[in-house]
C-alpha cells in the first residue's frame, strides 16, 4: 500500500465529522434507491437489469461498428465527430475551436470524463475561463477539490464549509443558509451562462442510430450549458455509445433509480446536431468529442471489459461498506468506491496503486446493486491476481508466500500442529482482548503489524478440539 | 485526429475488421399497458403533485385560460409559440409576450420573465414528465430561463410512460435536434443533501392538463 493511500484512509477515519457526513449521505441514497427498485415499484427491475447488461455487452462487443454509426448520424445532423486518445488531444481540440471562433468563456456542466483529463486546469493554463454550473462542481471548483462522490460531488462538506469558501471567493458576507447558498450560486452562474461562448457537457448516453447524445441531470445546469451558448461541446467516454434510442426506455429507467432514487432525474435532454432551421434557439455548433483516455486497453479481456458497461450511477458506492468508511478522496483517482477499484487499475496500471483491488472486504454488495450487472467482485479478484503478477509487489509476495508455505507444511504434519496449537494457546492470555500483538517482536514486522492493527486472534480455549475429540 | 488510430485499437482488442457488421442487438423491450385517457390524466397530476409541481385539471380549454391568467395575474410572462397556447387564448392574456422568433429577443425576454409558458409535445403519465421537442413552436428556453414555468396539455397528449414515448418516437433526433423530458422542479441536494428547489432551472412547475 502506498503511504498516500495508507495516509488519506486514516486521515478519514479519524475525521468524526467527515464519518458521520459520508455515513448519512450515502445511507440516505442507498435507502431511496432500495425503495425505488422495490418490487411492488418496479416489478420488472431484474429483468431491466438484465435487458440492459445485454444491450451493453452487444454495444462492447460491437463498439467500433457502433462509434461509426453514431458518427455518421451525428454528421447527418450537422454535427462534428473528434476523436480524443488522452486528455491532452481533448484540450487542443477545445482550444483550437476557441481561438478560431474568438471563445474566452467556457460554462462547463457535470462531467467525469473531463474530470479523468483535468480538462478545466488545461484550458485555463492556456487563459480560457472554464467555470463548473453543476452546484456541487462549482463549490468543488472554488475550493480546487475533487469531487468526493460520482453523484453527490460535494458530499463531504457541510453549509459551514461553504459559507466560508463563497465568503473567501466571492467576497461577500458569510450565508449559512442552504437556500440562500444555492440561490447565490444560481446568480452568478446565471450570468456565465448568458455571457458563455462555449459549453461543454459530458453525456450518459451516445445514441448510434440517432447521433444524439443524451444528458440526465436535476438542476438544469446542463440544459443552460446545452442550450445558450452558440457553440455546444459534448465529451464522453466511447464506452458510452448504446445502439437505439428505444434502448433508453432501460437505461433511464434504471440510471436515476440507482443514482438518486428518482423515477426519472428531473431533466433528460436528447440533442442531435445544432439547431435546426426553424427551431429559435439552441446552439449553433454541435461537437462530440469521443474520448479513449485507456478505455481501448481493457477491451482485450473479456470478463474485465464488462467494467466498461458503467452507467455512472454510483449506487455501488453507496452500498460499499469500505467507501462508506474510507470516502472518496482517498481513492488515488476520479472514480472512487468499487467502480473506481476496479476503473483505476485498468485504465491506470496495476501498479499506480497495487492495494486498491485489496481496498474491499468482497461482500458482494456493489455488484448486487449494479444497474447493469457488472460482476464488481470477479473483476476485483481478477485485478488482486494481476496485482500478485506484476512485480510492484514482489517483495511482499515473497514474505506472503514463504508464510504460506509454512502454514501449508504444518497442515500436513499433525504432530507438530498440535505442538504448535499447544504453545500458541500456552502463550495466550484465557481472558479477552488481543493476544497475538502481545507477542514480544512481532510488532516490529511492518507487514504483521499492518494485519494486526486492525485484527487480532480471539483467546485460546480452555480446550483444544483434540482434546476433548480424545475425551469424548 | 485519432480517429483511425482509435477505432484500429478497438477492432484489434474484438478481432474484428473494419466494415463488419454487428449481429442482432438484444430486442426492444417496450411494454405498453392498456390505460383509459382518465386514469392517465389522473396519474400525471398525482406524480405533478408528489414531485413538488402544482398539477391542475382544466375541463375545457377556457378553464385552462382562467387557471393561467390566475398564476400570472400582475406578473411578466413569455409563452411559446405553440398552437395550443393561442387556441386557449393564453398567448393573449395580459402580461404575456408571444410570437417571438428572434433567438437574442427571446434570450432577453426569457431571462426577465417570472414566468414560461408552454404546451408539451406530449406527457408520461407514471413519472408526471413534461416532453418538449425543439421547434418553430416551442423554444428550449421558455421551459428553462424563468423561475416558474407553466404547461398547458390537452389530455390526448398524455402516455402512460418513456416505453410508450419511444414507440411514438423511434427516432426522435428525425423530428428534433432537442428533446427534454421534464419531471418536476429544477433541483440540487449537494449540500448536506438538502433539498433545494430552483437551483438553474424553474423552482417552479405547474401543469394545466386539459379535458
Amino acid at each position: 500500500m502506498s503511504t498516500e493511500f495508507d495516509r488519506k484512509i486514516h486521515e478519514t477515519l479519524a475525521d468524526a465529522k467527515l464519518q458521520l457526513a459520508i455515513y448519512t449521505a450515502t445511507g440516505r441514497l442507498k435507502a431511496k434507491r432500495v425503495e425505488m427498485v422495490a418490487a411492488q415499484v418496479l416489478p420488472d427491475y431484474q429483468e431491466l437489469r438484465a435487458h440492459a447488461h445485454a444491450i451493453k455487452k452487444h454495444a462492447i462487443e460491437n463498439l467500433d461498428h457502433y462509434l461509426e454509426e453514431f458518427e455518421r448520424n451525428v454528421e447527418a445532423h450537422g454535427g462534428k465527430v473528434a476523436y480524443c486518445k488522452d486528455g491532452t488531444e481533448v484540450a487542443d481540440f477545445v482550444l483550437a475551436l476557441a481561438r478560431e471562433r474568438g471563445a474566452r468563456l467556457i460554462v462547463k456542466s457535470k462531467s467525469m470524463t473531463t474530470e479523468e483529463v483535468d480538462l478545466n486546469e488545461r484550458l485555463e493554463h492556456h487563459g480560457l475561463e472554464s467555470v463548473e454550473t453543476d452546484l456541487g462542481e462549482y463549490i468543488l471548483q472554488l475550493a480546487q477539490e475533487r469531487p468526493y462522490h460520482i453523484v453527490a460531488p460535494a458530499l463531504h462538506m457541510t453549509r459551514y464549509d461553504v459559507a466560508d469558501l463563497f465568503a473567501r471567493r466571492l467576497h461577500i458576507p458569510s450565508e449559512v443558509v442552504i437556500e440562500k447558498q444555492t440561490a447565490i450560486a444560481r446568480s452568478v452562474l446565471r450570468q456565465k451562462f448568458l455571457a458563455a461562448d462555449i459549453g461543454i457537457s459530458g453525456a450518459n448516453f451516445l445514441v448510434a442510430d440517432s447521433g444524439a447524445v443524451v444528458i440526465v441531470e436535476n438542476e438544469g445546469n446542463a440544459r443552460l450549458t446545452t442550450s445558450a451558448p452558440r457553440i455546444h461541446i459534448a465529451i464522453a467516454g466511447i464506452e458510452k455509445v448504446i445502439p437505439r434510442a428505444q434502448d433508453l426506455a432501460t437505461f433511464l429507467k434504471l440510471l436515476a433509480r440507482s443514482a438518486t432514487g428518482q423515477a426519472l432525474s428531473v431533466y433528460t435532454s436528447f440533442l442531435s446536431g445544432p439547431r435546426r432551421g426553424g427551431e429559435i434557439d439552441g446552439p449553433e455548433e454541435f461537437y462530440v468529442v469521443l474520448l479513449d483516455n485507456g478505455r481501448t486497453r481493457l477491451l482485450p479481456d473479456r470478463g474485465k471489459r464488462e467494467s466498461l458497461y458503467c452507467i455512472r450511477c454510483g449506487a455501488c458506492l453507496n452500498a460499499c461498506p469500505v467507501y462508506r468508511k474510507i470516502g472518496g478522496h482517498a481513492f488515488p483517482w476520479v472514480y472512487s468506491g468499487p467502480i473506481g477499484a476496479i476503473l483505476t487499475p485498468q485504465f491506470m496500471g496495476v501498479a499506480h496503486e497495487p492495494a486498491l483491488p485489496f481496498a474491499s472486504s468482497l461482500c458482494g454488495a456493489c455488484g448486487e446493486v449494479c444497474p447493469v450487472k457488472i460482476d464488481i467482485p470477479k473483476i476485483l479478484l481478477e485485478l488482486r491476481s494481476d496485482v500478485k503478477k506484476s512485480e510492484a509487489r514482489e517483495k511482499q509476495h515473497r514474505l506472503e508466500t514463504l508464510a504460506f508455505r509454512a502454514f501449508a507444511w504444518l497442515m500436513r504434519h499433525p504432530r507438530m500442529y498440535e505442538l504448535a496449537g499447544r504453545a500458541a494457546a500456552a502463550m495466550a492470555p484465557s481472558e479477552d482482548g488481543g493476544w497475538v500483538r502481545n507477542v514480544p517482536g512481532l510488532m516490529n514486522i511492518p507487514p504483521v503489524r499492518a494485519w494486526l492493527s486492525q485484527r487480532d486472534l480471539p483467546p485460546a480455549p480452555a480446550k483444544s478440539f483434540r482434546e476433548m475429540w480424545r475425551r469424548r | 485526429m485519432s480517429r483511425d488510430h482509435i477505432l484500429h485499437r478497438v477492432r484489434t482488442a474484438l478481432g474484428r475488421s473494419a466494415g463488419e457488421e454487428a449481429g442482432p442487438p438484444p430486442p426492444v423491450r417496450l411494454r405498453l399497458p392498456e390505460s383509459s385517457v382518465e386514469s392517465r390524466a389522473r396519474q400525471m397530476l398525482a406524480c405533478v403533485e408528489a414531485l413538488a409541481g402544482e398539477g391542475l385539471r382544466a375541463a375545457t380549454e377556457e378553464d385552462a385560460r382562467a387557471c393561467v391568467a390566475a398564476a400570472i395575474e400582475g406578473k411578466r410572462a413569455v409563452a411559446s409559440n405553440a398552437p395550443y397556447l393561442e387556441r386557449c387564448g393564453i398567448t393573449s392574456l395580459p402580461g404575456v409576450r408571444s410570437g417571438i422568433t428572434d433567438p437574442d429577443e427571446l434570450r432577453d425576454l426569457c431571462a426577465a420573465a417570472d414566468f414560461g409558458i408552454t404546451s408539451a409535445d406530449y406527457a408520461l403519465a407514471d413519472t408526471g414528465t413534461l416532453v418538449l421537442l425543439a421547434s418553430p413552436r416551442e423554444a428550449r428556453l421558455v421551459s428553462l430561463l424563468p423561475p416558474a414555468h407553466i404547461a398547458v396539455i390537452p389530455c390526448g397528449r398524455i402516455l402512460t410512460g418513456l416505453d410508450e414515448l419511444f414507440s411514438i418516437l423511434p427516432d426522435p433526433a428525425a423530428a428534433t435536434s432537442s428533446m427534454v423530458l421534464i419531471t418536476g422542479p429544477s433541483r440540487t441536494a449537494d449540500i448536506e443533501q438538502i433539498l433545494v428547489r430552483g437551483v438553474h432551472g424553474p423552482g417552479r412547475v405547474m401543469v394545466v392538463v386539459v379535458g
